[in-house]
């Protein structure tokens, strides 16, 4: 046993503790918290694929990013934790029993696939994983890549769209409404009778 | 090395994790969109296994694309989870009833 596969035990016990800590937590911010912990050793395994972009892309998008969105989110939100966790443990029999069937028959069809079969070694010195993902990315790959970035563009405006909100009471300036502005809006002339008429035979 | 079935498995392993966690959690939003990330993750884990087993690079490529689509999803997911709140003061996925499905 080589110590790439102590590794991959190794990394592998501890990814799947923390994904079943992320799901049976009572705290999100924990879960969080170990959704985390199991990106970055899901990032390890990769590594041992020798996927080193892909890994370090991990870690800087989904940990750096979309996990302290999370913990953002669930910190920002004032949720009632007894109401979302009654009827948790009532679940447990049918949620278990289909996990387990799931697993169970997924790891009988792959059990034989996984004592045999001839892995490849490792990349030749000198091979840049991000320099051949690159290469492909933008020559096969260049509209995909072109669209995935309509998408993230996309996912912005929306969600600053949905969670713009426009309060009664701001006070703010409206560019178009100053420009437009003429003399007459800025000083009003109002005519007046003329006030000496009345008092006119009081005067010496 | 590693044998290409060790990862599948694990892959395997953790895409049921994630689905268990769509069972038990089915109140709290926040935990659903987890086990929805965990799901993508196990299969990142597969595709990454194939390419490497392979000698394809495409695989790993899909898996940039799977990411950016993911990171979007919880983006918006996220979103709409917080406009959800404002209105209803709950993240309770029992409260979404006002469609009377």
């Amino acid at each position: 046993m080589d110590f790439a596969l102590v590794l991959f035990y190794l990394f592998g016990a501890v990814l799947l503790g923390a994904a079943l800590m992320v799901v049976m937590l009572r705290n999100p911010v924990h879960a969080a918290l170990f959704l985390v912990l199991s990106f970055f050793t899901a990032a390890a395994l990769w590594m041992l694929l020798y996927a080193e972009f892909l890994a370090i892309t991990l870690v800087l998008v989904y940990v750096g990013a979309v996990m302290v969105l999370f913990l953002f989110v669930v910190m920002m939100l004032d949720v009632n934790l007894d109401v979302l966790r009654e009827g948790f443990w009532k679940h447990l029999p049918l949620a278990g029993l289909v996990g387990l069937v799931m697993a169970g028959e997924m790891v009988a069809l792959l059990y034989r696939g996984a004592a045999g079969g001839v892995t490849p070694a490792g990349p030749p010195a000198g091979y840049s994983n991000t320099k051949e993902l690159g290469r492909v990315l933008y020559t096969d790959y260049v509209f995909p890549f072109e669209l995935a970035a309509v998408i993230l563009l996309v996912a912005i405006v929306a969600a600053i769209a949905l969670t713009l909100r426009q309060r009664k009471e701001t006070k703010y300036q409206d560019a178009h409404t100053q420009l437009a502005a003429n003399a007459a809006n800025r000083l009003r002339i109002v005519k007046m009778m003329n006030e000496t008429s009345a008092t006119e035979g009081d005067t010496p | 090395m590693i044998p290409l079935g060790h990862y599948l498995i694990l892959g395997a392993l953790l895409f049921s994790v994630g689905v268990v966690g769509v069972f038990m959690n089915r109140k709290n939003l926040i935990i659903l969109l987890m086990a929805i990330e965990l799901m993508l993750l196990a299969v990142n884990m597969n595709f990454i296994a194939f390419s490497h087993h392979l000698g394809d690079l495409s695989g790993q490529v899909f898996v940039f694309f799977i990411l950016t689509v993911a990171a979007a999803e919880s983006a918006i997911g996220l979103a709409i989870l917080v406009a959800l709140f404002r209105n209803l003061r709950s993240i309770n996925v029992a409260d979404l009833d006002s469609l009377k499905g």
